[in-house]
């Protein structure tokens, strides 16, 4: 693995406002990402995990403190300048997949390559080959309501790793699959990670996901705290 | 940068895709469109054609003199001395029988419409061979001209459309007086196809106006040129006319309905307030059902433009749709349709409506506006929205 930090977040704190009540989630969060680690974050419901994700992927920004990925600041970039900073290095995987209803496997693949500047026909073979490498390529014609949860997964992280990203971040990708497809999937993230060198944040309540990680943080009261994995 | 473009195309056709799931909603929007744009286009197509018949009727060759002060022909009185006296002025064109000058009468009669049973005023004009000659563009399309001094009539092709009773060889009674209908005409679809002609020597004996008229048309000598005409009427105190050519007539005649426009367009925008009203539900309906969608490609890097522009350009197609669909019915219901109307001097104007591109372009334009508006806001909030909401667990 290489000894190159990705992310780091220092002296971070996050607080919503709701009226006159400010709730604090984090005080102040340190925490650093090596290029190339399989990290799992746990932690009990309302505990921010979700929130957390969201401001490595820059969709939700910090109150305070700062987010440094790749020696870039990101915290502070605009939030057009966000949106590109999104499609050039991250890829989400979502809960409930999130694919787009009214278009088929392949076309839901290649929404992020949309975004470059690739011709026609090198985004058709980028989208072959992450259909290939989920193992979905006699599915490419078929429609997100034609397919079971775990192909609908397996679709969406062929969309999140299609352009490239350094960096895959996951939210419950297992939280509404069955045990044996959610293996399946941990088995997809974990051969991602190992053979394709791809960096993968993933939130998860499951202790037996968490084993397919290379490390597991647990969230709670706003900080991270130290805990025996349980078998 | 092409992947703007890319985006927006894209985003767009997602929208559409999606718009089954709102199958109602966005037909409902495409209607109420659709009812406002074939509203408009039938009162501008009803302005245009009164237009086009009122000012069709008009040359510029022709003068018109009426009694100072009356507006129209109906109102105005004209005495046998005066047409002596004008038939004698400079400016006016002679032939082999004499200056080509026609003092006519103008009264109202009954008939009763075709389309609603109802009575309606007929302009009954006397002139004779003279006034006859002078429209060039009229011809018989049937049957055979009135015979002077007697109670024979030709009606116009607009009256025998509209109203009961003018067939050729049918008796009609105005008053106490049985008149035979012996020929109808046509003058091209203009205002004249709305009257009835007789010799006006009958229609003054009939109608008690002793030797008097109600307005003169003459032929000018050069196009346009009223000039010796006015001068003879400055000169000459008996004389107390007013004096335009036939076009400056009927043109003025025809703009009292302009506001038949006016008022279309204060309709039409009324009723697109209440289609607005629907238009922007329909579509922050739309923006909250796509707001997994559109969050999601927030999340994967497509730009807030992008979700502004496929909301907007949604809103847009469903109002076009509209529109067009409106701008169809409109002309199929409504163009070349005949109807009626009260001219100027309180009789029926037979006109056609008529649908021109311009008005298909207003149209279109109060479609797009409609689009536009009801689609920005609800695009505002699409651009807006939280990418956050991607991660949110409900479905
Ligand atoms: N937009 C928001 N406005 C106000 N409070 C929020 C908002 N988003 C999250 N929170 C609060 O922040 C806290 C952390 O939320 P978060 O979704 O990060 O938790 P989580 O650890 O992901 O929980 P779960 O395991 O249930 O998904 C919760 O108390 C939540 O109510
Ligand atoms: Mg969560």
């Amino acid at each position: 693995m290489s000894e190159e930090v990705l992310f780091q977040l220092k002296g971070v704190s996050k607080n919503f406002v709701k009226g006159k009540e400010t709730i604090s989630i984090f005080e102040s969060l340190n925490m650093e990402i090596d290029c190339g680690d399989f990290v799992a974050i746990m932690g009990p419901s309302g505990s921010g995990k979700t929130t957390l994700l969201n401001m490595l992927g820059g969709v939700d920004q910090p109150s305070g403190g700062e987010v440094w990925f790749d020696s870039e600041r990101i915290d502070s970039l605009s939030e057009g300048a966000l949106t590109q900073w999104r499609a050039r290095n991250i890829g989400f995987i979502f809960q409930f997949y999130n694919l787009m209803p009214m278009l088929n496997a392949q076309r839901n693949v290649e929404l992020p390559l949309l975004l470059t500047n690739l011709s026609k026909s090198q985004r058709r073979h980028n989208v072959e080959t992450a259909l290939a490498l989920v193992g979905l390529s006699d599915r490419a014609k078929h429609m997100p309501s034609e397919m079971s949860g775990g192909q609908q997964q397996r679709v969406a992280i062929a969309r999140a790793i299609v352009s490239d990203p350094k960096l895959i971040l996951c939210d419950e990708p297992t939280g509404d699959l069955d045990r044996a497809t959610a293996d399946e999937i941990l088995e997809m993230l974990q051969l991602l990670n190992r053979d394709h060198g791809k960096t993968i944040v993933m939130v998860t309540h499951d202790p037996a996901a968490a084993k397919y990680a290379n490390r597991t943080l647990h969230l709670d009261k706003g900080q991270f705290v130290q805990r025996e994995i349980v078998a | 940068m092409g992947s703007l473009i890319a985006q927006v195309v894209s985003v767009t056709l997602m929208n559409l895709g999606s718009l089954r799931r709102r199958l109602w909603m966005s037909l409902a929007m495409v209607f109420a469109s659709a009812v406002v744009v074939a509203i408009l286009l039938a009162f501008l197509a009803m302005a245009k054609g009164f237009e086009a018949t009122m000012s069709g009727a008009g040359s510029s060759q022709i003068a018109i003199l009426m009694r100072e002060g009356s507006s129209t022909e109906l109102n105005s009185v004209i005495l046998q001395d005066q047409v002596n006296l004008i038939a004698e002025s400079a400016g006016v064109t002679r032939d082999a029988n004499g200056p080509l000058v026609s003092p006519e009468l103008y009264v109202i009669v009954d008939g009763i419409k075709k389309s609603t049973g109802t009575e309606a005023n007929i302009p009954l004009r006397g002139l004779n061979k003279i006034g006859m000659a002078m429209r060039s563009n009229m011809h018989l399309v049937e049957g055979r001209m009135f015979t002077p001094g007697t109670n024979e009539m030709i009606v116009g092709e607009g009256v025998l459309r509209e109203f009961d009773g003018f067939d050729i060889g049918k008796e009609v009674r105005f008053g106490k007086n049985l008149w035979t209908v012996v020929g109808a005409f046509s003058t091209g679809g203009n205002i004249f196809e709305s009257e009835l002609w007789a010799d006006v020597k009958i229609i003054q004996s009939h109608y008690n106006r002793g030797s008097s008229y109600q307005s003169i048309r003459l032929q000018l000598e050069n196009n346009g040129d009223l000039k010796p005409i006015e001068e003879t009427v400055q000169r000459e105190p008996r004389l107390n006319l007013e004096v335009q050519t036939e076009q400056e007539y009927f043109a003025s005649q025809g703009k009292q309905l302009q506001y038949i426009a006016t008022f279309g367009w204060i309709i039409s925008a009324v009723m697109a307030l209440g289609a607005l009203a629907g238009a922007l539900n329909t579509m922050y309906t739309s923006v909250a059902d796509r707001a997994r969608e559109i969050a999601t490609l927030r999340a994967l890097g497509f730009s807030n433009f992008s979700a502004f522009c496929g909301t907007i350009i949604e809103a847009m197609v469903l109002a076009a749709t509209g529109g067009l669909l409106g701008s169809l019915a409109a002309y199929l219901f409504f163009d070349g349709l005949n109807t009626s109307t009260l001219g100027g001097s309180f009789t029926q104007v037979v006109f056609s409506f008529e649908m021109s591109p311009d008005l298909f372009v207003q149209g279109a334009v109060l479609a797009l506006v409609i689009g536009f508006i009801s689609g920005f806001f609800p695009a505002w909030r699409a651009a807006r929205m939280p990418v956050v909401v991607a991660f949110r667990h409900a479905t």
